[in-house]
């Protein structure tokens, strides 16, 4: 390994321009990639903001008797689409009303009877929101003999639905033709690389080097050059993202977790493209 | 050591470079191979040193079959296999001493290995005063003894050698020719190929295999 290492550092200081060339090509296809990632992460965010809305409502019938309705609470608590099942009283309904909907509180005030039916309201969890899932556990709710009707904004949930895949989809057509191209370009770079030390490669071959002791330290040179790639990525794409921030409009960083992926990709890829483009050269030779 | 059995090697572009070639060469042989340019010279050395694989037929070489050997065997078996050319193919950037030791380092040789290993080799092609020169700054003669020092790197068996002679002036010539004269009294083998039938004459005791337009047309031995 020491060898492998010395060999690849040494083609950095013999070829400083081309080595500068394939991190500066291997950053740009990145950060393309990286502003891609945060478009992606700010959409996903917005998308699960409006989604976690979505909610079933039952309303009850007033002669709903109390030991049924504790009963099926405990049921729907334990569907496994089920984030939170609240049932909420006439009394609660209609406090409620009056907080949220001021212009009508000396209506309520005056009325003698309460005019609003208890319910129970359902949250599902991340991921069991499409509307077929919503759809079904909306029946089974009204299934309850003493559930008046069950309320979820059907339009709602598809729209919200269908925006979702759409976005999806974008995410990994886009996602992938970037990667495509920085894998390509990656590639190039590394086949320049390659290309500046053919000599050195053919006689390692005629002295009777074996392949991969030939592929090793081209293989420590992408991964290192991908690294520095990822690394020039991040601080493009951070910069772009403060100056958004600052300038344009309030936009969320992604987690860390990305953020260590995409270095970790950008490692890997310098390592499979240079990988690929020096078996490619060798098997030509 | 080597065999040939009817090998016939076409390349996709320039067409038939063999045909039906068979021939058979002992240990420590000397073994020119003459002919035009194009006549397959160059493509059996290829062939010997598993560059290449026949169309047809099959090589052996010490025991390793061109239909068989594996890529990890094909660097093993070079390494007993050493290969001169006419253009020297020394890395610039790097010393005599440098150029030689890269063939011991490919290997994973201990470093002090390599250094007295390459001290002898040089001292043994008569360049043990121009360690630290760069090829740039030798003559083609010194540069072809340089080549032929990290041919002998690992001691091989045998010793190819395509137009080794090529750029090199009559006394160059003269001195590479008894350098692979020592080599050979060593016990090494060497194919040498070479159209310069000059050169051929002046060593009467070796074997002499004659190509045309890839045919072999003459064979010392088999004449006894």
């Amino acid at each position: 390994m020491p060898r492998t290492l010395r060999d690849a550092f040494a083609a950095f200081r013999r070829a400083p321009s081309l080595t500068l060339l394939s991190v500066a090509m291997i950053g740009l296809s990145l950060f393309a990639i990286g502003l891609f990632a945060v478009a992606a992460y700010n959409v996903r965010i917005v998308l699960d903001t409006v989604e976690a809305r979505v909610q079933v409502v039952a309303y009850l019938r007033d002669d709903a008797p109390a030991d049924a309705v504790e009963l099926a609470l405990a049921e729907v608590r334990a569907f496994p689409e089920v984030l939170e099942a609240t049932y909420i009283s006439r009394e609660h309904a209609l406090e409620v009303a009056q907080q949220e909907l001021p212009e009508f509180r000396a209506l309520f005030a005056e009325l003698d009877v309460n005019p609003l039916p208890a319910s129970i309201e359902v949250r599902l969890r991340p991921g069991q929101r499409s509307p077929e899932v919503v759809g079904d556990v909306a029946a089974r709710i009204g299934a309850y003999p003493f559930v008046e009707e069950v309320q979820y904004g059907r339009e709602w949930v598809d729209k919200v639905y269908l925006l979702r895949r759409i976005a999806g989809a974008a995410a990994v057509v886009v996602g992938s033709a970037f990667a495509t191209v920085a894998i390509v370009i990656i590639g190039a770079a590394i086949r320049l690389a390659i290309f500046a030390r053919r000599d050195e490669i053919e006689i390692m071959r005629l002295v009777g080097a074996t392949d991969g002791y030939i592929r090793r330290p081209f293989l420590v040179e992408g991964l290192v050059a991908g690294l520095a790639g990822a690394v020039l990525a991040l601080g493009l794409t951070f910069g772009t993202y403060r100056i958004i921030f600052n300038s344009v409009f309030q936009v969320e960083w992604v987690p860390d977790t990305w953020v260590a992926s995409g270095l970790a990709a950008g490692g890997i890829l310098g390592m499979v493209a240079s990988g690929l483009a020096v078996r490619r050269h060798l098997r030509d030779l | 050591m080597i065999r040939f059995e009817a090998v016939s090697k076409e390349y996709p572009r320039s067409g038939l470079a063999l045909n039906d070639v068979s021939f058979e060469l002992r240990k420590a042989e000397f073994c020119f191979l003459t002919g035009h340019s194009g006549a397959g010279k160059s493509t059996i050395l290829r062939l010997i040193h598993m560059a290449d694989r026949p169309s047809r037929g099959e090589v052996r070489v010490s025991g390793y079959s061109s239909h068989k050997i594996r890529p990890r065997e094909v660097a093993i078996l070079r390494r007993k296999v050493g290969f001169i050319f006419q253009d020297f193919r020394l890395l610039p950037n790097r010393t005599a001493a440098e150029n030689i030791a890269f063939a011991l380092e490919v290997t994973g040789a201990r470093r002090s290995l390599i250094r007295s290993r390459v001290a002898k080799l040089l001292a043994q092609v008569g360049l043990a005063s121009k360690a630290e020169a760069y090829p740039s700054e030798l003559s083609g003669g010194e540069q072809q003894r340089v080549a032929i020092a990290r041919a002998l790197a690992h001691e091989p068996m045998l010793l190819l050698a395509d137009e080794p002679t090529g750029n090199l002036d009559e006394r160059a010539t003269r001195g590479i020719m008894e350098l692979f004269r020592s080599i050979n009294a060593a016990g090494t083998a060497i194919v040498m190929a070479t159209h310069d039938l000059d050169l051929v004459r002046s060593m009467p005791n070796c074997r002499v295999l004659e190509l045309d337009q890839g045919t072999l047309v003459y064979d010392s031995h088999s004449e006894g």
